[in-house]
């Protein structure tokens, strides 16, 4: 071309004039001349931009909703699968809660009465034609457990180990026609009650002399060797005796404390307590009341002089004890708790803490 | 006359980049309105008119909001591409191909020399991971782009230009 040479030089001037200003606005770092002519700029053209984006917004959202569609179904997806995962947790929380609240109650007895305790959950029941009540648990002799244990809830009495498994029990409920257990009445007289229905047992006392009424708590007196029944167990509530005449037995019904058309999570003993607890446990009905709030971590209440004995393992359980302590009965259980604990007691204690962690989980 | 219509075209073209395309969220770098009206009007004004657009475009670049960088940054490498597409106005009048891919090859090194000038510059901003990323996209977008705009512009620009005797 003909002006190359003078096109190459006024290219060179622009390259330089260029470069000139990118220096100057580097030094500048953004003041000076520079700043005020961008902010003139701005002022000028923001209105411009403003107008041109008011225009072209509704295409653009056009465009875009088009765009995002595939991305938005993906969305949708995961949100749905989001929202019936987090409806199928909101169902739980009722049945977490509430084994929240079972393992509160056992572990307030396993506290209170210093038994060792193997947890297990209810997998299978035999079916309920009236013939045999039994019931499937998920422990088994690799957990510890052995035939004719008592098994329990936070209830009460639930029945007694039959066949041990590796991994899995029988345990015989308590409301089987065959099954007995030796109890003790309020005053200290011994009976016997068996298993007769869904909701019912039937109570035969020994001595012609003794006599229970309607609402006196039952608990299980322990068998030789505390096999198959430890002491000191709830049992159930008469609900109606007889008034037999001089030199009979008396007889009566008794209502159980464990409602066995919801067994869920259950305690096996595995290793009685060194003392019978004698009615501590009746001493302390329904710790239902209190355990919630006691879940949280709450500090010892300084009554529990006692239970800090003891804390070896169970230290944030006795918190759960001693705090039930303060609303309900059990203040005069844990005196006599005390007084029949001789000093030596926390050998046994330190293993609690670690069954019931690893079984708690069900 | 030919003056104003690239006054307009260089600052429609800024607005629309800023208001319309970047906004998109296409993939990679958007698509540069401006590039292309600078090739166009390059290809049609010649080296010299390609430097002197370009240098003003890229100007406008640099301090139209929403510009963030050094001021002068945009110029240099505009007035480059300018004069560099400008020396092929002569084989461009006859080819529209080489039109078009005169373009591409713009957007491509236009975006590499900016890049260039970022890390001579130590803008954190650009780095060659991106680089690598944005140009194959930034060329697509042009060249798809570049057969609506640079025709008409470079229509538009001939018919306002100043009766030039080539010699």
């Amino acid at each position: 071309m003909r002006d190359s040479r003078r096109t190459r030089l006024v290219l060179a001037l622009l390259l330089l004039t260029a470069f000139t200003l990118i220096t100057l606005d580097y030094r500048a770092n953004g003041g000076g001349v520079f700043g005020s002519v961008r902010r003139t700029a701005s002022s000028w053209f923001g209105p411009v931009e403003r107008i041109a984006a008011d225009v072209v917004r509704p295409v653009r959202h056009a465009v875009e909703a088009i765009s995002s569609v595939g991305s938005n179904h993906q969305k949708l997806q995961d949100a749905d699968q989001q929202i019936s995962q987090l409806q199928q947790k909101l169902r739980n929380i009722p049945f977490d809660q509430q084994r929240i609240d079972e393992l509160d109650k056992m572990l307030h007895i396993s506290a209170v009465a210093q038994y060792k305790l193997v947890y297990a959950q209810v997998i299978a029941v035999a079916a309920s034609d009236g013939f045999e009540w039994t019931a499937t648990i998920d422990a088994g002799s690799m957990d510890g457990l052995k035939p004719n244990m008592t098994v329990l809830n936070g209830d009460g009495l639930v029945g007694r180990t039959t066949i041990v498994g590796r991994s899995t029990s029988t345990v015989l409920l308590a409301i089987d026609p065959q099954f007995t257990v030796g109890v003790r009445l309020p005053d200290g007289q011994t009976g016997y009650v068996s298993g007769r229905q869904k909701d019912a047992m039937s109570l035969q006392l020994i001595d012609p002399t003794a006599r229970v009424k309607v609402g006196d708590g039952l608990v299980t007196r322990g068998s030789t060797n505390q096999t198959p029944f430890v002491w000191g167990v709830q049992v159930g509530s008469v609900v109606s005796a007889t008034q037999p005449l001089a030199g009979e037995v008396q007889t009566g019904t008794v209502r159980p404390y464990v409602d066995f058309t919801s067994l869920d999570l259950v305690g096996v003993v595995v290793e009685p307590p060194r003392t019978d607890p004698r009615d501590a446990l009746l001493a302390s009905p329904v710790p239902t009341v209190t355990v919630t709030a006691t879940v949280t971590a709450t500090p010892p209440p300084p009554s529990s002089s006692n239970p800090s004995s003891n804390s070896g393992a169970t230290s944030s359980r006795s918190a759960t004890s001693s705090h039930s302590a303060t609303s309900t009965h059990t203040s005069t259980a844990n005196p006599t708790g005390t007084a029949t604990k001789p000093p030596v007691k926390p050998s046994p204690n330190p293993s609690p803490g670690g069954s019931p962690a690893g079984r708690s989980g069900g | 006359m030919q003056v104003a219509l690239v006054v307009v075209l260089v600052l429609a073209a800024t607005v629309v980049n800023a208001v319309v395309l970047s906004p998109m969220n296409l993939p990679g770098a958007p698509p540069n309105v401006l590039l292309l009206v600078v090739a166009a009007l390059a290809l049609v004004l010649g080296p010299m008119g390609g430097a002197f657009v370009g240098f003003f475009a890229g100007l406008a670049a640099d301090l139209l909001p929403p510009a963030d960088h050094l001021l002068g940054r945009y110029a240099l490498v505009f007035c480059l591409i300018g004069y560099l597409i400008g020396m092929l106005r002569d084989e461009a009048r006859d080819s529209v191909l080489l039109a078009l891919v005169s373009v591409a090859v713009a957007a491509g090194v236009a975006t590499v020399l900016y890049g260039l000038l970022g890390g001579v510059l130590s803008d954190g901003r650009v780095g060659a991971h991106v680089l690598v990323t944005t140009v194959p996209y930034s060329i697509v977008y042009d060249v798809i782009l570049a057969p609506f705009v640079v025709p008409w512009v470079m229509k538009l620009a001939r018919r306002t230009q100043p009766q030039v005797v080539h010699k």
